[in-house]
């Protein structure tokens, strides 16, 4: 069963000519089947976890391990992470002009399974994902990201997410900027994946609205920096009622 | 109508439509045009058609000290059955029918060259092979002139070849007859040393359709003036282009459709790929619809993509219009980057750096390399698409 071990995880990011340490000793195991949640409010490192998960080269880790698997995750590169099973869907996914959707998607399957996906079934199976996702077809022939609404950028994650079946998925706000509608697509997308059973889920988000569509096995509160508490679904009910105020300030003079 | 982006540091965008009584395409020049090079003052750079080109790279070509050696290019020309293919003297009345010399360098080349080449597809001969005319330097000077000429209703593809070392300013004619089809493939793979100056003159005749395929990656300055002007009503003209610059390379693409009579279309597509320090494309694409050029259609847009840092792109899309009477007038210039961000998430799919880049570029120039039509030109160029992006990493 795979596992994501994080351990004392410390990263700095280089601001203003300064050094600063945005996560400070993050403690979190995922594993296969299960989803966390990870709530806080803006600027507390939520989002620093997942792109230093993920490899970005903006952050600096200075201590702590990862691993997945007993696999060292720090070493590896960031396409060497994505190929070991970890995905991160973007809160804002960059445009790349120029590269199809559809040329995207093969050549992203094809890097992570290790071997092109057979023609005939592979359009079967991006035509059948892009359906369950209300998408049209004609969006497989659009440039990645460019020109997308917010709704259309988040799809197009989640269908990456259906077809690359990772072992750990990091979302990170996929709710953010999605009305009702859209939310719930995204949602059972996600929860498609999570009911094979086969994938650790890591969903970062501010809001507790996109928690009563994916319901999450666990619940941690993210505060300057490090998971402030865990609990049970219960908590994010908690956090609904009265929000993140008791975190804040016990982060705010630190 | 225009939309211009601009990214900040190395590159610059300028758009402009100007509806004007008195024409700036013709007054941005700093003589009229002439078949003699007396009739032009030596550049000094702030020309505003030299602004953007490194005067003192251009071997003398510019400043009347570039002497002709005898042994600067060698011509070759393979066509079908049926192509009369002639070398002719100055004097023969076939020369300079396209269009007249607009600056010092082309003028240049029209009083130094001793010797022409005339292709000639004769009326209704329809080829399904291509003409290649190889110009293959070999480390001279030399001036050039190259007539190419459709009858009425004659079709035919034109690769036109450059590859070597040489410091080369030549013309070359494309004369269209009524209904004529052209394709022709210019591609300049010069070795790194090499400088190419040259003005591409197309006479389109009434209903011929004149498609140009400029492809640039090689040379040190390379500086094209394709121009475009209509005999007759119904005339169609598609001008693509391509462009890999390379640090220190300086690709220039400067273009010119006159829209001088009723009823013609254009359509213009330039897109570059930039890396290195140095790296340098200018892209100007002039369009004037005249005031009786009534029912023009014509649009032209240049694409710019900036690979890494310190390449620089200048992009001036100039459309002048004296007639509202027009079907459609349009530009678009657009340079972005292929940046870090891009990068890292393709990567975070899984794909590997070097795969990343290649995918990028490729898919941007893709839907212009499908319309070559030329199956082995289409093969080099992906061939050498991939050669400059391994040369980079």
């Amino acid at each position: 069963m795979a596992t994501l071990e994080i351990h004392d995880l410390h990263v700095t990011v280089e601001a203003d000519n300064a050094t600063k340490e945005i996560l400070k000793g993050v403690d979190l195991t995922v594993k296969q089947g299960e989803t966390h949640a990870i709530m806080g409010p803006n600027g507390s490192g939520k989002s620093t976890l997942a792109y230093s998960l993920a490899g970005h080269p903006k952050y600096t880790i200075t201590g702590g391990t990862v691993t997945l698997d007993g696999e060292d995750v720090l070493e590896m590169s960031v396409d060497e992470r994505a190929r070991a099973g970890l995905f991160l869907a973007m809160q804002y996914p960059v445009e790349v002009p120029g590269v199809s959707v559809s040329n995207f998607l093969r050549t992203s399957a094809t890097a992570v399974r290790g071997e092109a996906p057979k023609l005939r079934l592979w359009v079967k199976e991006v035509k059948e994902a892009m359906e369950r996702l209300n998408m049209d077809p004609s969006f497989a022939e659009r440039n990645v990201n460019e020109g997308f609404s917010g709704g259309e950028k988040k799809r197009h994650e989640i269908l990456q997410l259906e077809l690359l079946k990772p072992k750990i998925a990091i979302l990170d706000e996929t709710d953010s900027g999605l009305d009702v509608d859209a939310l719930r697509v995204v949602s059972e997308g996600v929860n498609r994946v999570r009911d094979t059973g086969e994938v650790g889920t890591l969903l970062i988000t501010h809001y507790t609205r996109i928690l009563r569509y994916i319901k999450p096995d666990h619940v941690h509160v993210f505060a300057n920096g490090r998971i402030a508490e865990s609990g049970g679904a219960e908590l994010a009910d908690q956090l609904e009622a009265e929000g993140y105020d008791k975190y804040v300030k016990g982060g705010a003079s630190a | 109508m225009a939309e211009a982006q601009n990214i900040p540091g190395g590159s610059t965008t300028a758009g402009q439509i100007a509806v004007a009584a008195e024409s700036t395409v013709a007054t941005r020049m700093s003589a009229p045009p002439s078949f003699d090079v007396a009739d032009f003052p030596v550049p000094h750079g702030r020309e505003e058609e030299w602004r953007f080109t490194p005067l003192e790279r251009l071997r003398g070509l510019h400043d009347g000290t570039a002497v002709a050696t005898g042994d600067g290019v060698q011509v070759d020309v393979t066509a079908p059955e049926g192509v009369t293919v002639e070398t002719v003297g100055r004097d023969d009345e076939r020369l300079g029918r396209a269009g007249t010399p607009v600056d010092r360098v082309a003028a240049q080349a029209y009083s130094a060259f001793e010797k022409a080449g005339v292709v000639t597809v004769p009326k209704e001969t329809v080829l399904t092979e291509p003409i290649r005319i190889a110009v293959h330097g070999r480390g001279g000077v030399a001036y050039g002139h190259q007539v190419v000429e459709l009858g009425a209703f004659a079709e035919a593809v034109v690769v036109i070849d450059h590859t070597g070392d040489a410091v080369l300013a030549a013309n070359v004619d494309f004369v269209l007859g009524d209904g004529a089809k052209l394709t022709v493939v210019s591609v300049q793979d010069w070795d790194d040393k090499a400088v190419h100056v040259g003005q591409h003159n197309a006479l389109i005749g009434r209903d011929a359709t004149f498609k140009s395929f400029v492809v640039t990656f090689g040379g040190d300055v390379v500086r094209l003036h394709p121009r475009v002007t209509y005999a007759g009503p119904g005339g169609e003209a598609e001008l693509l282009g391509l462009y890999f610059t390379d640090a220190g390379q300086h690709q220039e693409h400067r273009l010119l459709v006159d829209h001088n009579v009723p009823h013609c279309k254009s359509n213009v597509v330039y897109k570059g790929a930039l890396q290195g320090e140095a790296a340098h494309a200018v892209w100007i694409g002039d369009v004037l619809i005249e005031a009786k050029a009534e029912g023009t259609d014509t649009y032209e847009m240049n694409r710019n993509l900036v690979l890494t840092d310190g390449a620089r792109v200048d992009s001036v899309p100039n459309l002048e219009i004296e007639t509202g009477e027009i079907v459609g007038a349009g530009h678009a210039s657009a340079t972005g980057r292929f940046d870090d961000e891009q990068l890292f998430y393709l990567m975070a799919r899984g794909i590997q750096a070097d795969d990343a880049r290649r995918l990028v570029v490729r898919g941007f120039f893709a839907e212009l390399v499908q319309q070559i039509g030329v199956d082995d030109i289409q093969e080099r160029l992906l061939v050498k698409i991939d050669e400059e992006l391994e040369a980079s990493v």
